[in-house]
């Protein structure tokens, strides 16, 4: 399969009144066609930052895309002109986002918002969109598709407006599409149509997917590589299964420890991380994830580590091998200055 | 667990009902009833984590807030240690809100931004007269330390503590009166993975050195499967499946708990090859006009023709089994 997406470097910053603001710091990824990528991580890891990016739908100012190279279709999508890039996005890569009810205009009919994109990318005329918005409808579940065109979002269910969502992403055929977060908003049984759907349609159609969400468990179903994303850095990338079977980076194990899961026999004790997230006004020096860490040495604090891979398409960012290195417990450690 | 026949019961809810009247016009005249909760029965042990699972709108937290009668119920009782919260004076009830809290679930929204931290810990003390206001002040310190904040945070304000450490104060205003029950209101959903499960291990620690009993509502299987002892399914408006934490998983009866199990997440990919999802068609219906019959009939991938006429009973069908479906009957 080839390439499809070649992402370097990449790095955004915020710039505000109480200071810069590191949101996505210098990382590099890549995207083959067809594939399905995850990136994971938790409020302000940098995620969402990362791929509005890519598109340059960041709000600037106070947001800068202050460095990297974003490769797609042979052409570096930061560096196009503003026409250009309206060419790509909706049209060779869209996106859908966590909330449909604040993505979709509420004065606007679901068939009007579905067939602009038709318009104004494939130069349909409005019968033929019309058309076209029906079979799309239909493609992502929506019942008598043909008789819900002039409804209003408010008079469609949650699950059924992220639907909308994915039949207008999918509109023009893209090559990726970007999914931020698509059913954190969304009820369990509500998700597991959604995730199915998006499944059977990539399974169909053969489009690129990332995926990005702070839910492991949608993942572990969804995804064939996982990146692990901690204060706007990649601290770890590997295989699903690698990652899941062989975590190596702290943050990562520390993550899968704290879940609990369904299947589990008896209730053990959660091994939660402790400490916050750092502020990412204030970074500290050396790894982001020192002060939280069990395995941390003296290194940590000083200098930062670059990914190293640690075997086959799996890398991580860590000082520590902690296959062989014993955790220290942070007794007191709950008590993080406010 | 220990067998619950041996156990004291702590709560008991019978037949609560909890009805929000629809007013429409200048005349505000009563319309429609959303039927929020729909007749439910089941007992708290003491000791014990029941946990109250479904998805948004099925009553859940209606069903949490009408226990503590901060709604007063439409009808049916709850005991509380034989004694009926619902019939009893406003004096009466007052007394006996210091053996039962409540933990919200958003902790930006349900702390007073222009209090200190020491005093919204120290209020329900006030509020029911409890010490003097040194021995207050001593408390407040001492519930600081026991849910891992540090005293020396006592004067300031919410907006300077994360999420979690938000709960956390929450944790400790519950605390406060030193209550046997607590109602968990959906605890942990506005916080981040690594910082839930902080709090779930708080409160697990919480209830072994303090005794307590929780209702733990939440629409997460997996974190209520991990706090519980016991489990109820609701869904719009009425319990489906009350059983073993354990006994859910593996044998769960309703076709919605199957489902529901089906849909959750398996943080595994080699297990999540393996499983079989059952996608449930639709949406949950609306509350003010239920079906007819089973609430979730017209979803149920193995309706039948009674359950669209007859709601099913909710029944023991073995020991601490219940179900409300017409498949067992």
């Amino acid at each position: 399969m080839g390439r499809l997406l070649e992402v370097k470097g990449l790095e955004t910053r915020f710039f505000t009144q109480d200071g810069v603001v590191h949101a996505v710091n210098g990382i590099s990824y890549h995207l083959d066609e067809g594939e399905t990528l995850a990136i994971v991580g938790e409020s302000g890891c940098g995620k969402s930052v990362s791929v509005l990016s890519l598109l340059r739908l960041i709000p600037q100012p106070p947001g800068k895309i202050t460095g990297g190279e974003v490769w797609f279709d042979g052409k570096d999508l930061l560096k196009i002109s503003d026409d250009e890039i309206r060419q790509v996005r909706g049209n060779r890569i869209a996106m859908i986002f966590q909330d449909p009810m604040t993505s979709l205009n509420p004065v606007l009919t679901i068939g009007f918002q579905v067939a602009e994109a038709l318009m104004l990318h494939m130069g349909m005329d409005r019968a033929a969109a019309r058309k076209r918005t029906v079979e799309l409808l239909e493609l992502v579940g929506i019942p008598r598709a043909a008789d819900r065109l002039d409804d209003y979002p408010h008079q469609f269910s949650g699950g059924m407006r992220q639907r909308v969502m994915i039949a207008m992403g999918l509109s023009c055929n893209p090559q990726l599409l970007i999914a931020d977060e698509p059913t954190t908003a969304l009820d369990v049984t509500i998700q597991a149509q959604i995730t199915d759907l998006v499944k059977r349609l990539r399974d169909e159609i053969g489009m690129a997917i990332i995926w990005i969400t702070h839910d492991l468990g949608v993942v572990a179903g969804l995804a064939q590589r996982v990146i692990v994303m901690y204060a706007g850095y990649i601290v770890e990338e590997a295989p699903v299964k690698e990652l899941y079977a062989n975590p190596r980076h702290p943050y990562t194990v520390g993550l899968l420890g704290s879940l609990p899961r369904l299947d589990e026999a008896r209730a053990r004790r959660l091994t939660s991380i402790e400490g916050l997230p750092p502020d990412l006004i204030d970074l500290p020096k050396g790894c982001p994830f020192y002060p939280r860490c069990k395995y941390r040495i003296e290194q940590c604090a000083v200098e930062n580590p670059h990914l190293q891979p640690v075997g086959p398409g799996h890398t991580i960012a860590c000082w520590v091998d902690i296959s062989k290195a014993t955790p220290t417990p942070r007794a007191a450690q709950a008590e993080v200055k406010a | 667990m220990s067998a619950n026949a041996s156990r004291e019961k702590l709560v008991e809810v019978k037949d609560l009902r909890m009805w929000f009247p629809v007013l429409r016009g200048v005349l505000q005249r009563h319309v429609a009833d959303v039927k929020a909760v729909d007749g439910i029965s089941f007992d708290i042990y003491k000791g014990e984590t029941l946990g109250l699972v479904g998805e948004s709108g099925c009553g859940k937290s209606t069903t949490g807030r009408a226990i503590l009668q901060l709604y007063k119920p439409t009808g049916g009782q709850v005991l509380f240690e034989g004694q009926d919260l619902v019939r009893m004076k406003p004096g009466e009830l007052r007394r006996m809100r210091r053996r039962m809290q409540m933990i919200f679930q958003d902790p930006y929204a349900s702390l007073n931004p222009r209090m200190t931290v020491g005093s919204i810990i120290g209020e329900p003390l006030e509020v029911h007269n409890i010490g003097t206001k040194a021995e207050r002040l001593e408390r407040v310190r001492y519930l600081l330390e026991v849910v891992g904040l540090n005293p020396y945070f006592i004067n300031r304000y919410p907006h300077e503590f994360s999420g979690g450490q938000r709960q956390r104060i929450g944790v400790a205003r519950a605390l406060a009166v030193n209550p046997s029950f607590i109602v968990c209101d959906e605890p942990i959903s506005a916080l981040d993975v690594s910082i839930q499960a902080q709090i779930i291990n708080l409160l697990e620690d919480l209830q072994e050195q303090f005794g307590l009993t929780y209702l733990f509502i939440a629409h997460d299987l997996s974190v209520v499967r991990h706090i519980s002892d016991r489990i109820a399914v609701m869904y719009l408006g009425k319990i489906m499946e009350l059983t073993t934490r354990d006994e859910l998983y593996h044998n769960p009866m309703h076709p919605y708990s199957q489902a529901l199990l089906s849909a959750v997440p398996i943080p595994d990919p080699v297990v999540e090859e393996k499983r079989r999802r059952i996608i449930l068609e639709g949406d949950v219906p609306t509350p003010v006009n239920p079906p007819k019959g089973c609430h979730f009939c017209t979803r149920c991938p193995k309706v039948m023709d009674i359950c669209k006429e007859q709601e099913p009973p909710f029944k023991e069908y073995s020991t601490g089994h219940f179900v409300a479906c017409w498949l067992y009957e």
